[in-house]
């Protein structure tokens, strides 16, 4: 079995099929579209139209770069609050033409700036929060790489929730972790087992729906095989989703969530508060 | 804070007699500081005397990751808060309005957010829709807890959805963000007030500005991530001092109480 640092390279493997591949291999007649209506438009999102298989969808996700130069264009698929924003603004258009949508996540984290702070980072991935908890639509979201934090959840509040093999998803990065607990990223890896962050853990966990196998080494050396294993999660997911009422749909996302936490309940306790 | 008859300012250092200090509502009367406030203090604060009762108490934090170090800082937490979790919630009276209220304590290992706080959110949101009261929060947290790992991020799903549901009984969250606010709780019940308040001062960002200066190699400008820098960019509706924050409550509760137009069959009711 990998550790949990070797996974966490293999989610940040530079040759990783991106957002971008996911759509190509899934989509037919895939048309991009741009902005949030209200700042910019954020090249870490990417989002569109087109069909999956005879169904019509809206698809996004975060966009990494394939080369350092449109890794910086695209800020490491780290997104603003203007990404989260033409998230909501496709996911509210699909809503609007009944849609279902499908979600890709490979973040580092909701990008952390001057920029992004004034233009409420918080309040965006909030709202998307808020917002995607009661679309009326069904949500299938996919953790193909790596699924930071609050960055990663803004558009990962789905019906569905699969996670690639060598994914991870966490709370915080491993480094952050270490540089919190013992003052030395150095011990990433051992805060990567300590946070339990991946896919076997989280289906563990209860957090995630299913696991996307990867062959052999990973997605990156079998991008193909990979892909395909996601295409029929999706439509399988997708087939259960697609016959449910809006209202069954949208309650059930809300158990969904609602249902996670571990905690205990003492009832002898007697405190003042 | 309480057992001393001095008390030194957090921020500038001046001394001052606690019985003063408590008159000034626990803010520094030479730099303005306001000084972080306890579940206790700040129910009387803020609510009507002998009105406030605790809701879902019962509820405590696990350890399901086993953690390195978690355990031991859970303990010693629960040692110093003699009893209570990271947020307190409950129902009070504010100038004389029923309110479901909660209130999160910087004292409980930063008043991150976990399964438990993220929990008590929800029950409360659930009870006030159900009873059909307004919420007041005064919020105050590092983020989400990093030792219960995922578990933790998926708290910020579960409470935004949450006030959805309050939303849906056409009741008002009324959030007061004090110092400081930051990471998964900014970034889920703390943005989505109907009013937005925020204390004189208090810090209140989705990044740490540690993070932030660390990823762009540059300082930050005086006053980034203040609640007056929030209300300049127009994340806030009112920032205000300590002194008045009671008395702005009310008006805003009794405002809410009034429906001269209710909204009929829109609504997810």
């Amino acid at each position: 079995m990998k550790s949990a640092m070797d996974v966490v390279r293999l989610a940040r493997h530079p040759k990783r099929p991106t957002s971008r591949d996911f759509i190509d291999y899934l989509l037919r007649d895939f048309v991009e579209l741009h902005g949030d209506r209200r700042f910019a438009d954020d090249p870490a999102i990417i989002g569109g139209i087109g069909f999956f298989d005879s169904i019509a969808v809206t698809i996004l996700g975060h966009q990494k770069g394939r080369n350092v130069k449109e890794n910086i264009r695209r800020h490491f698929g780290m997104a603003h609050p203007e990404g989260y924003r033409k998230a909501l603004r496709l996911m509210k258009q699909a809503e609007r033409f009944g849609r279902p949508v499908i979600t890709l996540i490979d973040t580092p984290g909701a990008y952390p700036g001057i920029g992004a702070e004034e233009r409420g980072q918080a309040e965006a991935i909030a709202t998307n929060l808020y917002e995607m908890s009661g679309l009326r639509v069904p949500i299938i979201a996919l953790v193909t790489g790596e699924g930071g934090s609050g960055g990663a959840l803004g558009i990962g509040v789905a019906d569905r929730v699969f996670m690639l093999a060598n994914a991870i998803y966490s709370v915080i990065s491993p480094e952050g972790c270490a540089s919190i607990l013992w003052k030395d990223a150095a011990k990433a890896p051992a805060a990567a087992e300590a946070l339990r962050l991946r896919a076997v853990d989280l289906k563990e966990l209860e957090v995630i729906d299913g696991i996307i196998a990867e062959p052999g080494e990973g997605a990156h050396e079998h991008p193909g095989e990979t892909m395909g294993h996601a295409r029929k999660a999706i439509a399988s997911a997708l087939n259960e989703l697609l016959v449910l009422d809006a209202e069954i749909l949208v309650q059930r996302r809300y158990d969904k969530f609602r249902r996670m936490g571990v905690f205990s309940l003492d009832d002898g306790f007697s405190g003042l508060i | 804070m309480l057992n001393r008859l001095f008390v030194q300012c957090a921020q500038c250092q001046t001394t001052h007699y606690i019985q003063f200090f408590k008159s000034a509502h626990y803010v520094c009367s030479r730099c303005g500081h306001h000084a972080r406030l306890d579940p206790p203090h700040w129910i009387r604060q803020l609510c009507d005397r002998g009105t406030f009762h605790s809701l879902f108490t019962n509820l405590k934090s696990l350890d399901p990751l086993d953690f390195p170090q978690y355990r031991e800082k859970l303990d010693a937490a629960v040692q110093k808060a003699s009893g209570w979790e990271a947020v307190v919630t409950g129902h009070a009276e504010i100038g004389g309005v029923k309110a479901a209220l909660a209130i999160m304590d910087p004292g409980f290992i930063m008043a991150s957010m976990g399964s438990v706080v993220g929990e008590k959110i929800a029950r409360l949101l659930e009870y006030a829709a159900g009873h059909r009261l307004p919420v007041v929060m005064v919020i105050s947290s590092g983020g989400a807890r990093m030792q219960e790992g995922i578990l933790s991020l998926m708290q910020m799903a579960k409470t935004a959805a949450a006030v959805r549901l309050l939303h849906g009984k056409r009741q008002p969250l009324v959030t007061v963000l004090s110092d400081p606010t930051t990471g998964g709780v900014t970034a889920s019940f703390a943005m989505l007030g109907d009013v937005s308040i925020a204390e004189t001062g208090a810090l209140i960002g989705f990044a740490g500005p540690r993070v932030i200066q660390q990823t762009i190699g540059q300082k930050l400008p005086p006053g980034f991530q203040t609640a007056e820098f929030l209300l300049e960019k127009g994340m806030l509706d009112i920032v205000v001092a300590r002194r008045n924050l009671r008395a702005t409550l009310i008006s805003v509760l009794k405002i809410h109480q009034s429906r001269p137009y209710p909204v009929r069959g829109s609504g997810n009711e």
